[in-house]
């Protein structure tokens, strides 16, 4: 007998193995760090730039870098002591970018920030003060993409948004700190969800789960009843549910145009995360400092999940789940399906580092490539409607303006149809080259005209 | 019967005889008027198609030719300067001389000069590999060793050496055609003047990152320690942003700057072994000897071992 009605969006998708192996791991806390590394750019759009000097002594929560552009975020200490350096140092981008490196000293924090555990139900901001807090706390969209939030909370003149759909799908197989926020952060959760209304103007909120994470659902529907306006929609499992315009169409039905964007018809997606960073920037006075990471793979002692400081290096949260298995052939930042290998150990965890997976050496390498066989797989799966046989070769031959008119730039990057294709095809490799040079040639015309 | 064929022909060929006149007059009406002249400089042109004069193809850069007042700007780096001066011939116009050039790889970063860190397994292709991360050696800079130099080559001028893992030129096969230098992701790919004998005389590093930080990826790294700026004699040298540059226009080939380099990372190639050398090195010893006499055969020959010429002349000074 269902419990529920189900949704899921009608196009493509696959469905990988969970492999949620942290899902019973209650969050715990990491040992802080002896030191930190917090790299400029931890989001989406410009660095931020650097308010601290070498030398300075920092507490907690204290802002480091001031967001610069109109796409930028704040960047805040993490840890309370001295600021080591202000230098390059390799990150998740695969390459050295400006970091601040502190040397922490004890666990200081601005006295402005309140620490308790204490529920702040009621909701004193008003709705440019939370989107002014929003953004001086540096918040960013923790779902990975890290897209600064206060801009998503901006609605556009001329728009107007009238739902809220708060992501809790984590449809990433082995990742599950969206899961265990969502069970052990319930109240603090819907406060966020309140918030995040009542910034968009918006009187109607779902938050969308998807059914192998029947807990969540049940927990959040109990707490959903009480307030009004916030609905919980269960959804089948299917990746990748959890895309912005995946997410919408499951939920609502529309469909977001090529090109638009999610408040265009009506919807703005936030993640649990971030929602959560809302209610504690928001009720709190808490900068994003530190998020809930899942260490996982088959091989490691311990799957769980922690609270981990900002610039703490990803090795140090591998030894506290039992360490780096001897037969690690790949470490992988992010889930399986969209995230990226990393070649050191020593780079730091940043805002949008959802799970750090360990892969063993028997599952970590590509097969070789061989010919397409034209079996169409890859377009059946692509949750866009695209042809990622075609946009490949159109990469393979440097052909970028026919790419561009076969919509390559509305690939989400999800990596389905590299998953499915029988031939082994870097499908998403040459889609993703073909995405940058489109837009090398979108700023060269924009360039031109101007 | 008969007649059957018979008004089967005598239709078939009225209907021929009132297109012809159709055709006649329309052909007449759209006429395209060419200048002959473009079909001149076409056929003069060496067919490579390859764009390295900045337009799609050679037709077009014939049609460019012939609308242009002067050929200033206008240059086949393939033909060079012997084609340019025909098609000058044909228009009527000067032809302005070029240099002729030639492609370096401005990148030493061997295997055993450079070690990996990682294994790269995505696509082989340098464009996505230098997407994603520095690449399987910690050098933000280097040579990524697929190879899209070579593929986008069209006349057999770059090859990947398996030893070195890195792209060869071969002096002869170039065209300074830069499809080579467009491919490159990361500009290690320079076109440098031709000198007699195609000797040449260039840093091969482009990695700006401070010394001490460059040594650690890649033992041939220029530090940026001025050491050739300050010996050469001709102000070829100029230093910015931790790295020399010599100007190939301005360099006289006078190779003082190659023993002072303390990372041998400028590179001498084509030139004859230093004579006067050998001699002090045959009396210091058999066994150095035997060694310069090795070099003297393989300096006149290709980049790779070049290497090896300035690093015995550095042990001889």
């Amino acid at each position: 007998m269902q419990k529920y009605q189900l949704k899921t969006f009608p196009k493509g998708g696959v469905h990988p193995a969970e492999n949620k192996l942290s899902a019973g791991s209650p969050i715990k806390i990491l040992p802080l760090p002896e030191r930190v590394v917090i790299p400029v750019v931890q989001h989406l759009g410009a660095p931020a730039e650097p308010v601290v000097q070498k030398g300075d002594t920092v507490v907690a929560g204290q802002l480091l870098a001031q967001s610069k552009g109109f796409v930028s975020a704040n960047i805040h200490a993490s840890v309370s002591g001295k600021v080591f350096r202000i230098e390059e140092r390799f990150d998740a981008s695969g390459y050295k970018r400006l970091a601040f490196v502190i040397d922490r000293h004890d666990d200081t924090w601005d006295p402005a920030i309140d620490r308790s555990d204490t529920l702040h139900e009621h909701i004193t901001a008003s709705r440019e003060e939370i989107i002014r807090k929003i953004q001086e706390a540096g918040i960013v969209g923790m779902g990975g993409a890290t897209f600064p939030t206060h801009i998503k909370l901006n609605v556009p003149k001329g728009k107007k948004a009238d739902i809220l759909i708060i992501n809790g799908v984590e449809c990433e197989p082995f990742l599950t700190a969206d899961h265990r926020l969502m069970l052990e952060k319930s109240k603090e959760l819907m406060v966020g969800i309140r918030i995040l209304m009542k910034a968009l103007g918006v009187d109607r909120a779902v938050i969308g789960i998807e059914q192998n994470k029947p807990d969540a659902i049940d927990l959040l529907s109990s707490l959903a009843e009480k307030s009004s306006g916030i609905t919980v929609q269960a959804l089948k499992v299917k990746y990748p549910q959890g895309g912005e315009k995946q997410l919408i169409k499951a939920i609502t039905g529309r469909e977001v145009p090529s090109g638009a964007l999610p408040v265009d018809v009506g919807a703005v997606v936030h993640n649990v995360g971030t929602t959560l960073a809302a209610y504690e920037a928001v009720q709190k006075n808490k900068p994003l400092v530190e998020r809930i990471v899942t260490v996982t793979g088959k091989s490691l002692q311990e799957p769980s999940n922690f609270l981990v400081r900002i610039g703490t290096p990803v090795a140090e949260v591998i030894e506290a789940a039992g360490g780096l298995p001897e037969d690690t052939g790949k470490v992988v930042l992010g889930g399986p399906m969209m995230g990226k290998a990393v070649s050191k150990l020593d780079i730091p965890v940043t805002k949008g580092t959802s799970g750090i997976l360990i892969l063993p050496d028997s599952e970590a390498h590509r097969k070789p490539v061989q010919p397409c066989i034209r079996c169409a797989k890859c377009v059946s799966v692509c949750p866009m409607g695209l042809e990622p046989y075609l946009l490949m070769s159109l990469g393979q031959h440097q052909l970028w303006d026919k790419a561009r008119r076969e919509r390559a730039l509305d690939c989400i990057e999800c990596g389905s149809c590299s998953f499915i294709c029988p031939a082994d095809r870097p499908l998403l490799d040459y889609i993703r080259l073909d995405k940058m040079r489109i837009g090398a040639l979108i700023r060269k015309e924009k360039k031109a005209v101007s | 019967m008969s007649n059957t064929v018979l008004y089967t022909v005598i239709s078939l060929s009225g209907l021929g005889a009132i297109a012809a006149v159709i055709l006649y007059f329309v052909a007449q009406k759209f006429k395209v008027t060419e200048d002959p002249r473009i079909d001149e400089v076409e056929d003069v042109l060496p067919h490579a198609n390859c764009g390295g004069c900045g337009y799609p193809g050679c037709r077009q850069f014939a049609e460019a030719c012939v609308k242009a007042d002067s050929l200033e700007g206008l240059f086949c780096p393939v033909g060079g300067n012997e084609v340019m001066a025909r098609v000058a011939e044909i228009l009527g116009l000067e032809a302005v001389e070029e240099e002729p050039r030639v492609a370096v790889i401005r990148c030493q970063g061997s295997f055993e000069n450079r070690p990996r860190t990682s294994h790269y397994e995505g696509a082989t292709t340098c464009a996505v590999e230098h997407a994603l991360y520095t690449g399987d050696t910690d050098c933000p800079w280097g040579c990524l060793g697929l190879g899209d130099c070579v593929e986008a080559c069209n006349f057999e001028a770059l090859y990947m050496d398996e030893k070195t893992g890195l792209p060869v030129v071969i002096d002869e096969n170039c065209t300074a055609c830069g499809a080579c230098v467009e491919a490159c992701p990361r500009d290690i790919i320079e076109l440098r003047k031709r000198n007699k004998k195609d000797r040449k005389i260039f840093v091969s590093c482009i990695n700006e990152d401070r010394g001490g930080v460059a040594r650690k990826y890649c033992s041939v790294a220029c530090i940026g320690c001025s050491k050739c700026f300050q010996v050469c004699p001709f102000d070829a040298i100029t230093m910015g942003n931790n790295l020399a540059f010599i100007d190939s226009d301005a360099c006289r080939l006078c190779r003082k700057c190659v023993p002072v380099c303390p990372t041998h990372s400028i590179l001498e190639i084509n030139f004859p072994a230093p004579r006067v050398k050998k001699e002090l090195v045959t009396t210091a010893g058999a066994d150095s000897s035997g060694k310069t006499a090795g070099t003297k055969d393989t300096a006149t020959g290709k980049k790779s071992s070049s290497g090896d010429s300035t690093e015995t002349q550095n042990k001889n000074d």
